[in-house]
This record gives C-alpha cells, sequence and structure tokens, in this order.
C-alpha cells in the first residue's frame, strides 16, 4: 500500500481495508510513536471540516510528522483564482502526502491522478470519505469483536448521507444484515441496495426507529443535513423525526453500541451520552488511530 | 423497395467513403458533432426523418474520403447504438459493420452532475459504459454518479 492514495474505499481489497484496522489497533496502544519525523504531511481544506482536519493533524503530530496547509479556500491561492491541479503540484513540492477535503465531487480522485505524491480523501463534496468509513469499521470490530454476520441499523438521513453508503457498501463484504430507518423520502438510494442485493444479503426497510432496536448490533445514527434539501418545507418535515433518547434504549441488547459521524443535532438527546451503549465519542478517537495507521502505511514506515 | 430508391435519390451515393446507415432519425445532428464532420473539409451528405422500412424514420450520413477506426466510429454508440458503418470504394460496398458500445468514453460527454469537479476545472470526463438491464449509462470515473442517456450532454 506504500505511496498508494486512498480516494474511495474500494481503492482497498477487504485485506488491505483489515490491514490498516490491525495497525490501527497498535496505535491505540502506543499512540505516541516518532516514526514520521522525516515527513512533511500537507492537509488541504478547501472547505472547513474541522473535525475531520484535527484528527488528521493530530495523527500526524502523534507521529512525529510536521503539518503544513491551509484550512479554508479563503485562506489559500484559490481565492486568487488557482486551479485545483495547480494548488496540487505545487503542494506536493513541499509535502509527502495531500490530505485533502473538497467540495467538488470527483476533486480527490482528480488530484491523486495529477499529485506525484499520494493523496488521502477527507471528503469529497457529496461523494466519498473513506478515512470515515475505516474508522467506523474499526468501531463496529472494537466494540463487537468482530465485522461478521452483524444486524447494523442505520437511522436518518440514508438517502444524501454518503457516510451511510460507503460504510454500507463495505460492509457487504462481511455478511451484514441492514436494518434501514428514514423517511419514505429520505431511503437508501437504489445503487446502494444494489450493492447489498449483488451479495444477496439481507435488508429491511422502516420507519419507525423502535422496530430495529431490539434487534441492532450497532444503531447507526445520522444527522439530517439542512444543506442537502433545496424545499426549506421538506426539512421542516423530516428534520426532527428520529431522536434517539436514553429510555428507548431499555430492550436493546446488552452488546450494542451507538454509533454516529458526528456533529450531532438533536438526533440523540443527551441523556443518552452515559450510558455505556453511547460509542460516538470514542468512534471520534478511533479515527485518530485510524488515520495514523494509514499515514503510516502509505508513507511506508509500517 | 421504392422507399429504398426514393432515399437513395434524396441523398447521392458517393464514390469513395463512409456511409453511417440506421441513425436514430432525430440524432445525425448529434452524430455529425460527435465526429467532427461539422469540421470536415470533404463532402459530408445526410438526410433525416427519411423513410425505413425497418426502422420507421431513420437518418442517414455519408462522407466523401474519410475512413474511421473503430475507435472513433463507436463514440457514436451512445446516440446510434443501430447504426450500420458502409465503407464505399469506387461506388461499391466495401465493408458492412455494427458499431460497438464501447467500455469506456472519454472527453465526449459532460457529466450530468453539476458538482462533478470536471464541470468545475478543465478535467477531461472519462465514464466507464453500464449496461443495466438494457439500459446505457455511464459511470463518472471522478464524482462516480451516473448520467443517464437522455441526459448525455455532448462536447
Amino acid at each position: 500500500m506504500k505511496n498508494r492514495s486512498l480516494v474511495s474505499i474500494n481503492d482497498f481489497t477487504k485485506e488491505q481495508q483489515l490491514r490498516i484496522l490491525d495497525i490501527a489497533e497498535e496505535f491505540e496502544q502506543h499512540p505516541t510513536q516518532r516514526i514520521l519525523e522525516d515527513f512533511v504531511v500537507a492537509t488541504l481544506f478547501f472547505e472547513p471540516s474541522t473535525r475531520t482536519r484535527l484528527s488528521f493533524e493530530s495523527a500526524a503530530s502523534r507521529l512525529g510528522a510536521r503539518v503544513i496547509g491551509f484550512s479554508s479556500s479563503a485562506s489559500s491561492s484559490v481565492s486568487k483564482g488557482e486551479s485545483l491541479k495547480d494548488t496540487i503540484l505545487t503542494v506536493s513540492n513541499y509535502s509527502d502526502i495531500i490530505v485533502m477535503r473538497h467540495p467538488k465531487d470527483g476533486s480527490a480522485r482528480y488530484a491523486s491522478e495529477v499529485s506525484p505524491v499520494p493523496v488521502i480523501n477527507a471528503g469529497d463534496g457529496a461523494n466519498q470519505h473513506p478515512t470515515q468509513t475505516l474508522l467506523d469499521m474499526y468501531s463496529i470490530r472494537k466494540t463487537q469483536g468482530t465485522l461478521d454476520n452483524l444486524n447494523i441499523a442505520f437511522i436518518g438521513d440514508l438517502k444524501y448521507g454518503r457516510t451511510v453508503h460507503s460504510l454500507s457498501m463495505a460492509l457487504t463484504q462481511f455478511n451484514t444484515t441492514f436494518h434501514l430507518v428514514s423517511p419514505p423520502e429520505l431511503k437508501l438510494p437504489s445503487y446502494v441496495k444494489r450493492h447489498i442485493k449483488d451479495k444477496n444479503l439481507t435488508y429491511h426497510q422502516y420507519t419507525d426507529l423502535m422496530e430495529v432496536i431490539p434487534v441492532a448490533d450497532i444503531i447507526y445514527m445520522t444527522r439530517i443535513q439542512r444543506e442537502r434539501f433545496s424545499d426549506p418545507m421538506e426539512y421542516e418535515k423530516v428534520k426532527n423525526v428520529y431522536n434517539l433518547e436514553n429510555s428507548m434504549l431499555a430492550d436493546s441488547k446488552d452488546t450494542v453500541k451507538v454509533l454516529h459521524p458526528l456533529p450531532r443535532i438533536n438526533e440523540i438527546s443527551e441523556d443518552v451520552d452515559d450510558n455505556p451503549k453511547a460509542y460516538y465519542f470514542q468512534q471520534a478517537l478511533n479515527g485518530v488511530f485510524v488515520r495514523q495507521a494509514l499515514l503510516a502505511t502509505i508513507l511506508g514506515v509500517r | 423497395m421504392e422507399n429504398e430508391q426514393r432515399k437513395e435519390l434524396k441523398v447521392t451515393a458517393i464514390a469513395s467513403g463512409t456511409v453511417i446507415d440506421h441513425i436514430p432519425a432525430q440524432n445525425v445532428f448529434q452524430v455529425i458533432k460527435i465526429l467532427g464532420l461539422d469540421r470536415s473539409k470533404e463532402m459530408v451528405l445526410f438526410g433525416t426523418y427519411l423513410d425505413s422500412r425497418k426502422y420507421g424514420k431513420k437518418g442517414i450520413i455519408k462522407v466523401s474520403n474519410t475512413f474511421f477506426e473503430s475507435d472513433e466510429i463507436n463514440k457514436i454508440a451512445l446516440v446510434a447504438p443501430s447504426a450500420t458503418l458502409i465503407v464505399i470504394k469506387d461506388y461499391k460496398v466495401a465493408s458492412k459493420s455494427k458499431v460497438q458500445i464501447p467500455d469506456v468514453v472519454n472527453n465526449i460527454v459532460k457529466c450530468f452532475n453539476p458538482n462533478c469537479i470536471t464541470n468545475a476545472e478543465a478535467v477531461p470526463t472519462k465514464f466507464d459504459v453500464i449496461r443495466d438491464e438494457e439500459v446505457l449509462k455511464l459511470r463518472c470515473h471522478y464524482c462516480e454518479k451516473t448520467t443517464m442517456k437522455d441526459d448525455m450532454v455532448f462536447f
């Protein structure tokens, strides 16, 4: 995997994905190792995403790498009209690997094709966000002891949520049973369902969150994103349909964990936070270990 | 037979070159554009909405002294999958073939996704051709979104 870009989760085979998770486990044991002291990591955030950027920068810093970059287009030469290609070619002179977030779909694939150094996609528009998928897989495996044969419930905006799309596709490698809870207008798109059907896996669709709580091994909550709706009335109709409260978890499995890619608005009540079944903040921490594993692997020190 | 003869009268025979027959009647101008015939310095004859026994209505294009590589001609399969390619030498049919739908389509169609990087920067488009239950779709190499046949816009 040395010098390989990671644009889409499918760029890595199942074995390569699992290898990243194994290496991430080692970093969880020993998070501070100065193995990237000779490297410069560039974090190019053409649109702000504080959480993802800090997670990458924390991962790089804990491994001793130096970090350069920008956190919005306004503070880069993009605001002067520079093309993405020119920005990438310039920054690749200054760094050994580029982590990028960009508002346009497909921007990361294009950058990986013009860049002489490897590119890690930290989100390209509504398209892919593979490091989120890997940290979700890591969190599921860590809490359930396996990725195989689980009942995974996805709740909320299944139509526009790219996190759900990528994770669903990755999970089709592990004989998952899918429980899909959404308003009728925000159902999982057919092209994602086709991946599930192609593997002869089972999926069930619901509109009522309570139905999936007793059967789920993982309850994956998502935010209904206001910015995806062109019609504000449509958003008002669906924004508060799913709100997980602590009392609703009474009939859930003892081993269930509640995940959320964060930030949450009101999908999960704060009274869930103290329940040991809540796992979303540890999930965010796992992102650092997974990103350490990716940086170390792609830069060839692991 | 009568229809066929009348068509021949409408679009005269060429001495040497290529005839592209059985083009869907409404797509003749797209084929001309895709093959760059609008910039050709050779004689180009074409007809639209000609009677066809097989297709009802059809289009035809005849280009003098021009012969196409299969890569080039297969680009038109997106708009004219039923097209027949006839190579003419000395007023005679030298060969006949069908166009083949290619596996990849480079830089002839715009991506339908307005948020795709190819619509924001000078990136040549690139698609994988997907045949899903006989329906032809293009999957963008960059944004991974699908452009349906009716949404295809040619450069």
